[in-house]
């Protein structure tokens, strides 16, 4: 059974967010996607003040067999990237909700939050 | 509606995310397609595959026959229970398919071909051996477990007490009770084919199980044969290209000079122009993984990777690509808009479980 933080929100293409203090969204990929995708070995991040649109591939990960986009859950600019991935892009199997972040955006509309799915919804989501 | 292997149930039960692949169910991992990986380079692991489609060949033409169909030669068999490897060409020098062909006994071979070309290949060998003495009969009645690496031998001479197979050449086999062994496989590991009647294939692989041999998934399959420079038909070589420019030159038989195979008339006019395009690998640093289809840039002109994927053992990117021939060792691979630059080397990229000397800066 994949694990569902219930204060995270979901995009239906199984990326989190999470809402930070300074009003930063944190972005990374769910438990049940890190398990689709297997061992990762490879992620390559948007740059750094780079402008990311909701929907939009913004990222890529790789396992052993298949490359996959991320897209971005917001639109907005990106604040940070988790660059301890470039060494050790296995975190995110192991700490998909953690360490194992993917980058960090300033969202040009907050409201776009409240579009993502809730805990209870993702799981639904996931079932079907 | 895709096939079950006579293993399907065993898979279920150990929680593997299946894939259809080539019309059959079968698992792409169980859990960790790395820990699959490194369990046969370091240990022992093994895999279903009975898709893989067996055929028997009898009759008193059928040495005759294969003379024919191969563009190996099944009189470099010296005894019973040796294999060759080699391809089925067609007459322009394609490859229908790749096979290993063992000779049971004087009259009786044994092939096995991939499950992604059966059909074809069974009607072009229909065809092709019309006019001999040989009859051609698909044994879908047998299971196929290959179990894999450095442990791999032992674990299969105990479980089915059977010491021959610890002293048996590579591409020989025998036969042990029910199984016929082959010391074999698609890793560059140590290890054997077990091909065995359906019904017991079950309680051998629990037996196997039991004995700590990893199962390992289509996903592990890959990544180990690209690492040890295995051609995979579909991708490295199919009808478009010939032996002599897949690495495979060393398969072709063209002596005895008499001898007619199918295709040997295109391979001989190929060799006497120049075989302009060769499959290479290739080692990228970091910056991504080349895939299938992606463009290389050479100095000679552009070439296509035709397998890649992370190698679990260099840990790095690898790939196979067909470049021209004249290509000199330092290329780019174009990756989503960006270019990586690559090291042509000699395959494979990994022998007896370690990177081949020198393919790594130290």
């Amino acid at each position: 059974m994949s694990d569902i933080p219930s204060e995270l929100r979901f995009a239906e293409t199984h990326e989190w967010a999470e809402l930070l203090e300074d009003g930063v969204v944190r972005v990374g990929v769910s438990d049940h996607a890190q398990e689709q995708l297997g061992d990762l070995v490879f992620v390559e991040l948007p740059e750094k003040g780079e402008e990311i649109t909701r929907g939009e591939a913004c990222a890529v990960v790789e396992s052993v067999k298949a490359a996959s986009d991320i897209y971005a859950p917001l639109t907005g600019e990106v604040v940070s990237v988790n660059e301890a991935l470039n060494d050790s892009p296995e975190t995110v199997n192991n700490d998909p909700y953690g360490d194992g972040w993917l980058f960090t955006v300033k969202p040009s509309d907050e409201g776009e939050l409240d579009q993502l799915m809730d805990a209870d919804a993702y799981a639904e989501h996931i079932e079907e | 509606m895709s096939q079950k292997t006579p293993l399907y149930d065993e898979h279920m039960e150990a929680g593997a995310r299946m894939v259809e692949f080539a019309g059959w169910q079968l698992p792409i991992r169980y859990g960790s397609l790395v820990e699959e990986h490194h369990a046969v380079r370091r240990h022992a692991g093994m895999f279903d595959v009975s898709h893989m489609t067996v055929v028997d060949i009898e009759g008193a033409g059928a040495r005759d026959a294969l003379r024919r169909l191969l563009a190996n030669d099944v009189d470099k068999i010296r005894e019973p229970g040796q294999a060759i490897y080699g391809c089925m060409l067609d007459e322009r020098g394609g490859i229908i398919d790749d096979l290993i062909t063992y000779r049971l006994e004087d009259d009786f071979y044994r092939m096995v071909v991939n499950a992604a070309t059966r059909a074809g290949d069974l009607a072009w060998m229909e065809r092709q051996l019309a006019d001999f003495d040989a009859k051609v009969t698909e044994r879908d009645d047998l299971a196929m477990i290959a179990v894999q690496g450095p442990e791999a031998i032992d674990h299969v001479v105990e479980l089915l007490g059977a010491p021959d197979v610890a002293s048996l050449k590579p591409f020989r086999s025998l036969v042990q009770g029910d199984c016929f062994v082959a010391r074999t496989g698609y890793t560059g590991e140590d290890g054997c084919e077990i091909i065995l009647p359906n019904g017991i294939a079950p309680e051998l692989w629990r037996k196997l199980v039991e004995r700590g041999v990893v199962p390992c998934g289509l996903g592990a399959r890959d990544s180990l044969r690209l690492e040890a420079g295995l051609n995979l038909y579909g991708q490295d070589m199919d009808r478009d290209t010939t032996p002599l420019e897949s690495n495979l030159a060393w398969t072709v038989a063209f002596q005895p000079s008499d001898r007619d195979f199918v295709g040997r008339e295109a391979l001989e006019q190929q060799k006497s122009e120049g075989v302009t395009r060769q499959l290479v690998g290739l080692v990228l640093g970091t910056g991504g993984i080349p895939r299938q289809g992606v463009r290389v840039v050479t100095d000679a002109g552009d070439g296509v990777v035709t397998s890649g994927g992370f190698s679990p053992t260099l840990e790095r990117p690898v790939a196979m690509a067909r470049i021209p021939q004249a290509a000199g060792d330092e290329v780019i691979v174009e990756l989503r808009g960006r270019e990586l630059p690559a090291q042509v080397v000699k395959l494979p990229f990994v022998r007896n479980g370690k990177p081949r000397e020198g393919l790594l800066p130290s």
